[in-house]
C-alpha cells in the first residue's frame, strides 16, 4: 500500500477477499433461523432499503420506458415498422435492462447506505459491542440487510419494469399516436412471460444478491475509520458494478 | 522495573487468574510476562499510559483475542481453551461497557436495553419490558425508553449502555475509559453506579483508565502497566505515595521518567539525518 512495491499483492489480495467473501457469505447463511425477531428484522430493511428506494426506481423506469420508445421508433420508422415498438421495448427491458440498470441504481442508492451503515456501526464499536455481548453481528446485522437486498432487487425489477412499459405507452400512444391495440397485442404475442420475464427475474435475483453482499462485506471489513467507510462506499459501487455487468454476460450466454 | 506486592484477600480464591501472558502484535510486544489475580467481589483498576494494552488485557479476558503465551482462567476455566460454544456461554456472563457507550444507533433506548435479553433468553414480553424498566429506573433514566440514541446527553448514553452491560446480570463487568469525556457530574454518577452496582450484585469489575484521579476513589486495587510489564500494583492510596520510579511518573503525571517521550529508542533524531 504504501509504496513497498510489493505487486504481488495486487493479485494476491483480490483472491483472498474473495475468499473472505465466500466464506462471510457462508457465515450469512448458518445464521439462517426463519425465527419471528429474524423474518421481522427483514420486514424491517425490505422497508428501509428496498420501499426507500422505489421512487428512484420508478422515475428512472418511467424515463428509460419513454428513451427505449424514442430509439426505437426513430430507427424502426425507417423500416416503416414502427408498429413494432412494443416487441422490441418489451424484449430489451425484461431481458436486459430492467434487471440491470435496476441492480445497478439499487447499488447507488441501498448499496452505498448498507455499507456506510454497517462501516459506522463498526467505526462506533457497535459491532465488538455485539461480540462481547456473545451476539453474533454477522447474523443479526448482515444477513437481515442481505436479505432484505437480495429480495427487495426482484421486486423493484418488476416495478421498474412496469413503469418503462408506462413510459413506453405514454411515449409511443400518447405523444407518436400509434395504435393502442397494435401496441397491446405485440406485446402480447411477442414478449414471453417465462423466456422473457421471469429470465430477467432469475438475473435480478442473482444481482440483487450480489450487491447485497458486496455491501455488507465492504461495510463489515471497513476500517472503522472516516476514510476507511469512504472508501468501502466506493469500492462497493464500483464492484458491484462490475460484478453486475460481468455476471449479466455470463447467465445470458449459459442460461437465457 | 517489576514490584510484586502483597494481594489484598489472598484468603479467597481469585476469579481470574493471569499467568504470564504474553500477547505479541507483529514485531511488537503488547503484553510481556503479566501475572495477576483477581479476587472476587473487588473493583480493579488498569492503569497506564495510553496505548500500553490496557484495553487488549480486557480483550485477552473477553476471549477476544487469544494470547501468545501464558494463560487466563476465569472460574477456574482457561479461557484461550474455549471452544466458540463456549465462548458464547461464557460472554453471557460478562458485562462490557465500551468506550463511548457503543449503543446501538438505529434501535431505541428501550431495544437497545432488551437486545440481550432478546437474544440470550427467552423471556415472555411484559418479562422483559419489567427488566429493562427496572435496570432503566435503576441508572436514574426512568422515562426516557423511546428516545433514539442521538436524543441522549454523553452522561446518560453512558448510563443506559450501563443499564444494557447488567442486563443479563453478568458475574464480571469490564469497563473501557468508563468516564472519558464525560462532565464532572456524569463522572460521579457513573462512578456511584459502578460501586453500588459491584457491591449490590456481588460482581468483580475491572476498569481500564488513565485517568488517576477518577478511579484512586473507586477502585479497591490498581495495576500499573509500562512498558509492556506490570509497574506495579496495590491499592491507590499506597500507590501514590509509591517510590517505583515509573509507578511516581504515572500518578504524578511527570514527562521525565522512566516511560519513554519518544516513541522510538532515542538517540538517533529519527528523520533528521536524511
Amino acid at each position: 500500500m504504501a509504496g513497498t512495491g510489493n505487486y504481488s499483492s495486487m493479485l494476491t489480495r483480490p483472491v483472498a477477499q474473495s475468499g473472505q467473501c465466500l466464506l462471510f457469505l457462508l457465515r450469512m447463511i448458518s445464521g439462517i433461523r426463519f425465527s419471528t425477531a429474524q423474518i421481522l428484522s427483514v420486514l424491517q430493511q425490505i422497508y428501509l432499503i428496498g420501499a426507500r428506494s422505489l421512487v428512484i426506481i420508478m422515475i428512472c423506469g418511467f424515463f428509460v420506458g419513454m428513451v427505449l420508445s424514442l430509439q426505437a421508433i426513430n430507427a424502426l420508422e425507417q423500416f416503416g415498422a414502427s408498429d413494432q415498438v412494443s416487441l422490441l421495448v418489451g424484449k430489451s427491458l425484461f431481458r436486459e435492462l430492467g434487471p440491470v440498470l435496476t441492480a445497478l441504481l439499487f447499488a447507488g442508492r441501498a448499496g452505498t447506505s448498507v455499507t456506510a451503515e454497517i462501516g459506522l456501526m463498526k467505526a462506533t464499536n457497535q459491532i465488538e459491542a455485539m461480540e462481547l455481548m456473545a451476539i453474533d453481528p454477522i447474523r443479526t446485522i448482515a444477513l437481515p440487510r442481505f436479505m432484505a437486498g437480495m429480495i427487495s432487487v426482484p421486486l423493484l425489477t418488476a416495478m421498474f419494469n412496469a413503469l418503462a412499459i408506462l413510459g413506453s405507452v405514454v411515449f409511443s400512444i400518447g405523444v407518436m399516436d400509434l395504435d393502442a391495440g397494435i401496441f397491446w397485442s405485440k406485446l402480447q404475442s411477442g414478449v414471453y412471460f417465462y423466456k422473457d420475464f421471469v429470465g430477467g427475474m432469475w438475473k435480478s435475483l442473482v444481482f440483487g444478491g450480489l450487491v447485497s453482499l458486496v455491501a455488507v462485506f465492504f461495510g463489515y471489513t471497513a476500517k472503522p475509520t472516516g476514510a476507511g467507510v469512504g472508501t468501502a462506499t466506493t469500492n462497493t459501487v464500483v464492484l458491484s458494478s462490475v460484478l453486475i455487468l460481468v455476471f449479466d454476460f455470463i447467465m445470458t450466454s449459459f442460461f437465457i | 522495573m517489576e514490584e510484586r506486592t502483597d494481594n489484598p484477600g489472598s484468603h479467597s480464591s481469585p476469579i481470574i487468574r493471569i499467568r504470564d501472558l504474553v500477547f505479541r502484535r507483529g514485531r511488537n510486544t503488547i503484553l510481556d510476562g503479566v501475572s495477576m489475580d483477581i479476587q472476587r467481589g473487588s473493583i480493579v483498576a488498569f492503569m497506564g499510559p495510553s496505548g500500553v494494552g490496557k484495553t487488549t488485557i480486557l480483550r485477552l479476558i473477553s476471549g477476544q483475542l487469544k494470547p501468545d503465551e501464558g494463560t487466563i482462567e476465569v472460574n477456574g476455566h482457561l479461557v484461550s481453551g474455549m471452544s466458540d460454544r463456549e465462548l458464547h456461554d461464557f460472554r453471557r456472563n460478562i458485562g462490557v461497557l465500551l468506550q463511548d457507550g457503543a449503543l446501538f444507533t438505529d434501535l431505541t433506548v428501550f431495544e437497545n436495553i432488551a437486545t440481550p435479553l432478546r437474544e440470550h433468553t427467552k423471556l415472555p414480553e411484559p418479562l422483559v419490558r419489567r427488566l429493562v424498566m427496572s435496570k432503566l429506573s435503576a441508572v436514574g433514566l426512568g422515562g426516557i425508553e423511546d428516545r433514539m440514541p442521538h436524543e441522549l446527553s454523553g452522561g446518560m448514553a453512558r448510563r443506559v449502555a450501563f443499564a444494557r452491560a447488567v442486563v443479563l446480570d453478568p458475574a464480571i463487568m469490564l469497563y473501557d475509559e468508563p468516564m472519558t469525556g464525560l462532565d464532572p457530574i456524569a463522572v460521579s454518577t457513573v462512578r456511584t453506579l459502578m460501586r453500588e452496582t459491584n457491591d449490590a450484585l456481588g460482581l468483580t469489575s475491572i476498569v481500564v483508565t488513565h485517568n488517576v484521579t477518577q478511579m484512586s476513589q473507586l477502585v479497591d486495587y490498581c495495576y500499573i502497566l509500562a512498558s509492556a510489564k506490570i509497574a506495579g500494583e496495590g491499592s491507590p492510596e499506597k500507590l501514590s505515595s509509591s517510590s517505583q520510579p515509573s509507578v511516581d511518573q504515572f500518578m504524578n503525571g511527570k514527562v521525565e521518567g522512566p516511560i519513554p517521550f519518544h516513541y522510538q529508542t532515542p538517540g538517533v533524531p529519527w528523520g533528521l539525518l536524511d
